[in-house]
C-alpha cells in the first residue's frame, strides 16, 4: 500500500530551490500536441497561475506534474524536476509516493472528486493512512483538525457526513483538507472556485492565500483572470498549448503584451466595458451598442410565492419588464432565481401572486391558450445540449420551433437559414446534431430556436456560465445586437455579477427567495443599499486596470 | 476545464462492419429467404418420406442426412425456418408492443395506474418463466400462436419496466421542458420526443431478446408444446432426434446448429445496429 519515500533528497529540509521545475514540456496524445514547450518553476510560498480557455493545455500541464496524463500521452521535457529530483523517468509507483504527500491536488468539482459512498472524514483519513502521515490512532483527531484548519464549522459532524449532504463550499473545503492532509509542499488547484458562488469563492481564495502565506507553493489553473489576479505572483497565459505570455502577475494583468492576453482581459465583463462590445477585434475601437428605447410592459410579475414542501423557494417577488429592456436577476445558488424563471415561463404555478405575459396572466387559461401564450416567451438555458432532443439535427430543432411559430412548411428552411445567420452561423450546420457543435455554436443554435417563434421576451437562465470568457463575450454581444435589432426583452438570470452588470438595465438581487434589492443597474452596482448586495459586490474579485492587482474590500 | 483531445466538426466515421458482422448478416439473409420462400433454398418437400433411405448420414444426396422416416434433414430445417423465426419474432414484437403500452401507461397515467401496472409487472416477473409459459399452454393448448402468447407474457414485463423508467427520466429531460416552453402539445411531445428517445434502448434490448425468445420457443416445441408433428420446427426436430442420438447424431445436431447460428447472428447484427444507432445519437 504505502510507498517508502525512496530518494533522500525528497526529505523536506534539504530542498530549498523550486518545488517543481519544468523546461520545454511537451505533451501529445496521438496526433494532438496538447502542450508545446511550456517552462516554469514554482517556489515555496509562491503562486504561479496558468490561465487559458478550454483546450489551451493548462489542465494537461497540471496533470503532468502529478504523472496523471494517462497511458496514451507522450511527455517530453528537457528538464522535469520535482523537489530537485528528476521526475521524467518516474513510474506509477514513484508518482503515487508524490501525489498527496509531496503535491496535493484540488479539482474543480468536489462532488465528482469526492467518493459519494464515503463520509468525507474517511476520505481525508485515507490520504493520511496511505502516506502514513500520522500514527493510526491519531488519524481521526487529525481529520477533525484538518477540517477545522480549512474553516469547516462543526468538523466532528461534517466528518461523518457524505458529500451530497454538504454545500458546494464545504465540499470544496473538504477536498482542500484532503489535499493538504500530508502537508504537501505544492498544492495544484485546477479551477478550484469555478463551480462556486461568489461569496464562497472569496472564502476559498482566502483559504488558499493562507496556505501560501504558510509557505506552500501554489499552482493555480483557471480561466478566470480576476481570480488569478488575487493570488498569483506569476501568470502564464496559455493558448493552444503554447505559453503566449509569462510574467509577474501585476505586469501581465495591467500591461499585457500579447494580443491574446489583451483580448482575454477585454472580454471580462467589468464596469468599464458596460455599453460597449466585449469581443473586441485587435486594432478596432470598442463599438458601442446602440441604445434601445423601452417599450410597453411585457412581463408583469406580482408578489410571486412558491413553496416546495416546507421550503419557500420564492417569497413575494414582483417586477416589471419592458420590451427592449433587460432585467437581470442575480443571486447565489438556492436564492430562487431559477424558480422565478420557471414561474415566469408558466412551467410552475405560483402558490400566490401572478405573472402576466403581454398583459395576459398564466392562470385561468385553457391548455390551448397557454400554448399560444408560450410562443411569446422563450428560454435559453445554461446547458444548451440537454435542451435539444439528442436525435434532432439543427434543421429539425429549428423547424419544430418555426412550426410552433406558425411558419408555413414551404418557407421553413429559408427562415431557418435566416435565423442561423442572425446568430452568426450559416447553413452548413443545418444537418449537424448539437453534439457535433462547439459550446458557443450550441448556445447560438439555442438562441436561434428561441427567436424562431418571434417572442416578445427571452428568459436567459445562466446562458453564458458554461462558456469560455471569449465565447461568453461573443454570446453577450450577440444578445445585445439582437435586442437592438428586434426589440426583444431579456429576463437575464445569472450568479455572475459582472455579466449581470454588463447586460442589465435593471437588476433584482435575490437571497433565500426574496428580493433584497432592486433598481437601476448603476445604482445597484455603485450605491448598493442592502447589506447583502454590498457583501456580494465586495466578494467579486476585480482586476484593477492600473495595477493589475485585485481590488476587494475585506468582507 | 481544458481537455486536450476535443474533436469538433464533421461526424466521426461510422462503425465499419467487421467480417463477423457480414457473415452474420449473410446467414440471416439466407434464413430469412428460407422462411419466406423455402422452395428457393431447398428443392424438395419437408414431408417426403423415403423409408429405404432412413437414418442415412450426411451425403451428397442428403446434405445433412435423413431422419428415422427417411425425410431429408436439410429440407426440413429450411422449411422449419418460418415457424421457428415466427415464434421468436412474433413473441418479441408482441412483448415490445405490450410492454411499451404498459410502460407509458405507468409513467404518464398517474400514480394509481402506475401502482397497479407495476405491481402486475412485478408479479409476472416473480413467476418462473417456463412455468408461466407451461401454464398458458396448458390452458390454451399447444400451437405456434399460443407459444408466441406465452413467451410474450413473460418477456413483456421487462420491456414495460424499461419503458417506464426511460419515460420517467425523459419526461424531466431538458429537451422536454424546452419543447413545453416552445408551446408544443402534450401529445406531440410524447410522440416526437419522449417515445422515440425511450424507444432507443428498448430496441437494443429487443434485438438481443429476439434470440432469447427464439430459444424459448424452441424449448417449448422441444417439450412438444409448439407446432405439432409432422410440421417441421427446429425445437421439435431436435426433440425427435434425441431418441436416435447414438445412431444418427445429425438428426438432432443440425437443427440445434440452426438455432444456435440464428441466435448468434441476430445478436451480432443487433449489436452492430446498436453501435450505428449510438454513433448517430450519443
Amino acid at each position: 500500500m504505502t510507498e517508502p519515500i525512496v530518494e533522500a533528497a525528497q526529505s523536506e529540509d534539504l530542498v530549498t530551490g523550486p518545488i517543481v521545475e519544468v523546461t520545454d514540456l511537451h505533451v501529445s496524445f496521438g496526433p494532438v500536441h496538447a502542450v508545446r514547450g511550456v517552462s516554469f518553476a514554482v517556489h515555496p510560498g509562491e503562486c504561479v497561475a496558468i490561465v487559458g480557455e478550454s483546450g489551451s493545455g493548462k489542465s494537461v500541464t497540471a496533470r503532468t506534474l502529478l504523472g496523471l496524463t494517462g497511458d496514451e500521452a507522450r511527455v517530453r521535457a528537457t528538464s522535469f524536476r520535482v523537489e530537485g529530483v528528476d521526475a521524467s523517468g518516474h513510474r506509477e509507483r514513484q508518482w503515487r509516493a508524490i501525489r498527496g504527500r509531496r503535491i496535493g491536488f484540488v479539482l474543480q468539482d468536489a462532488l465528482v472528486s469526492l467518493d459519494v459512498l464515503r463520509p468525507v472524514g474517511k476520505e481525508i483519513a485515507e490520504t493520511l493512512r496511505l502516506h502514513r502521515a500520522v500514527p493510526r490512532a491519531e488519524t481521526a483527531g487529525r481529520v477533525i483538525e484538518l477540517l477545522r484548519e480549512v474553516g469547516v464549522p462543526e468538523p466532528e459532524l461534517r466528518a461523518r457526513q457524505y458529500p451530497h449532504e454538504l454545500s458546494g463550499g464545504l465540499r470544496q473545503r473538504a477536498l482542500i483538507a484532503s489535499a493538504i492532509a500530508c502537508h504537501p509542499r505544492l498544492l495544484i488547484a485546477d479551477e478550484p472556485t469555478t463551480a462556486l458562488d461568489v461569496t464562497v469563492q472569496a472564502q476559498i481564495l482566502r483559504l488558499l492565500a493562507e496556505r501560501k502565506r504558510d509557505g506552500t507553493a501554489l499552482l493555480l489553473i483557471s480561466h478566470d483572470l480576476a481570480v488569478v489576479a488575487e493570488l498569483a505572483d506569476r501568470v502564464l497565459v496559455m493558448k493552444d498549448g503554447v505559453v503566449v505570455e509569462d510574467g509577474p502577475a501585476g505586469r501581465v494583468l495591467s500591461e499585457p503584451e500579447h494580443p491574446y492576453t489583451r483580448r482575454l482581459l477585454a472580454a471580462v465583463p467589468m464596469e468599464h466595458a458596460k455599453g460597449a462590445r466585449l469581443s473586441v477585434l485587435e486594432g478596432e475601437p470598442a463599438r458601442p451598442i446602440p441604445p434601445r428605447p423601452p417599450g410597453e410592459v411585457v412581463i408583469e410579475a406580482h408578489d410571486l410565492v412558491k413553496r416546495f414542501r416546507s421550503r419557500t423557494a420564492v417569497d413575494g417577488v414582483s417586477f416589471q419588464l419592458r420590451a427592449g429592456r433587460t432585467l437581470g436577476i442575480v443571486g447565489e445558488s438556492g436564492s430562487g432565481k431559477t424558480t422565478t424563471a420557471r414561474l415566469v415561463l408558466g412551467l410552475l404555478a405560483p402558490d400566490a401572486g401572478s405573472v402576466a405575459i403581454d398583459g395576459r396572466p398564466w392562470e385561468g387559461l385553457t391548455a390551448t391558450e397557454r400554448r399560444e401564450l408560450r410562443r411569446h416567451i422563450q428560454v435559453v438555458y445554461q446547458d444548451p445540449l440537454s435542451s435539444f432532443d439528442p436525435r434532432f439535427s439543427v434543421r429539425r430543432i429549428l423547424a419544430e420551433a418555426l412550426d410552433v411559430g406558425g411558419e408555413p412548411r414551404a418557407t421553413r428552411r429559408d427562415r431557418a437559414v435566416e435565423l442561423l445567420e442572425q446568430v452568426g452561423l450559416d447553413a452548413s450546420v443545418l444537418e449537424r446534431r448539437p453534439l457535433r457543435l462547439s459550446g458557443g455554436q450550441r448556445q447560438r443554435v439555442a438562441i436561434a430556436r428561441a427567436l424562431a417563434p418571434r417572442p416578445r421576451v427571452i428568459v436567459c437562465d445562466e446562458p453564458v456560465s458554461a462558456l469560455d470568457v471569449s465565447i461568453q463575450a461573443q454570446v453577450l454581444d450577440l444578445l445585445a445586437d439582437l435586442q437592438s435589432e428586434l426589440g426583444v426583452a431579456y429576463l437575464f438570470i445569472s450568479h455572475h455579477l459582472g455579466v449581470v452588470h454588463h447586460v442589465s438595465d435593471h437588476v433584482l438581487v435575490m437571497k433565500d427567495g426574496r428580493v433584497v434589492e432592486s433598481g437601476d443597474v448603476r445604482q445597484i452596482f455603485t450605491e448598493p443599499r442592502a447589506g447583502y448586495t454590498r457583501e456580494l459586490l465586495a466578494a467579486v474579485p476585480r482586476i484593477d486596470a492600473a495595477t493589475g492587482v485585485t481590488v476587494r474590500k475585506a468582507s | 476545464m481544458s481537455t486536450a483531445v476535443i474533436t469538433i466538426g464533421a461526424g466521426r466515421p461510422r462503425a465499419v462492419p467487421r467480417p463477423g458482422v457480414w457473415a452474420a448478416a449473410l446467414f440471416l439473409t439466407v434464413v430469412t429467404v428460407a422462411a419466406i420462400a423455402p422452395g428457393v433454398v431447398a428443392p424438395g418437400t419437408p414431408d417426403a418420406a423415403d423409408a429405404l433411405a432412413a437414418l442415412r448420414g450426411p451425403s451428397p444426396a442428403h446434405l445433412l442426412g435423413t431422419d428415422a422416416n427417411g425425410r431429408d434433414v436439410f429440407t426440413r430445417i429450411v422449411f422449419g425456418a418460418a415457424p421457428s423465426l415466427l415464434a421468436g419474432l412474433g413473441a418479441t414484437a408482441l412483448a415490445v408492443a405490450a410492454g411499451t403500452a404498459l410502460g407509458l401507461l405507468a409513467a404518464l397515467g398517474g400514480r394509481v395506474l402506475d401502482e397497479v401496472v407495476m405491481r402486475l409487472v412485478e408479479v409476472l416477473l416473480a413467476l418462473p418463466t417456463l412455468l408461466l409459459a407451461l401454464l398458458v399452454i396448458t390452458v390454451a393448448g399447444p400451437g405456434t400462436l399460443n407459444v408466441i402468447f406465452a413467451i410474450a407474457l413473460y418477456t413483456a414485463p421487462s420491456y414495460a419496466r424499461l419503458v417506464r423508467a426511460q419515460t420517467m427520466v425523459i419526461r424531466h429531460a431538458g429537451y422536454v421542458e424546452a419543447a413545453t416552453s416552445l408551446g408544443l402539445t402534450r401529445r406531440r411531445i410524447i410522440l416526437r420526443h419522449v417515445l422515440p428517445n425511450a424507444f432507443a434502448p428498448l430496441l437494443v434490448l429487443a434485438t438481443i431478446e429476439v434470440g432469447t425468445a427464439l430459444v424459448a420457443a424452441a424449448s417449448l416445441s422441444y417439450l412438444g408444446l409448439g407446432p405439432q408433428p409432422p410440421a417441421p420446427e427446429w425445437g421439435a426436430m431436435l426433440s425427435a432426434g434425441r431418441d436416435y442420438f447414438s445412431v444418427a447424431w445429425w438428426i438432432a445436431i443440425f437443427p440445434g446448429v440452426a438455432i444456435t447460428l440464428t441466435v448468434l447472428s441476430i445478436t451480432v447484427v443487433g449489436r452492430h445496429l446498436r453501435r450505428l444507432a449510438e454513433g448517430g445519437t450519443s
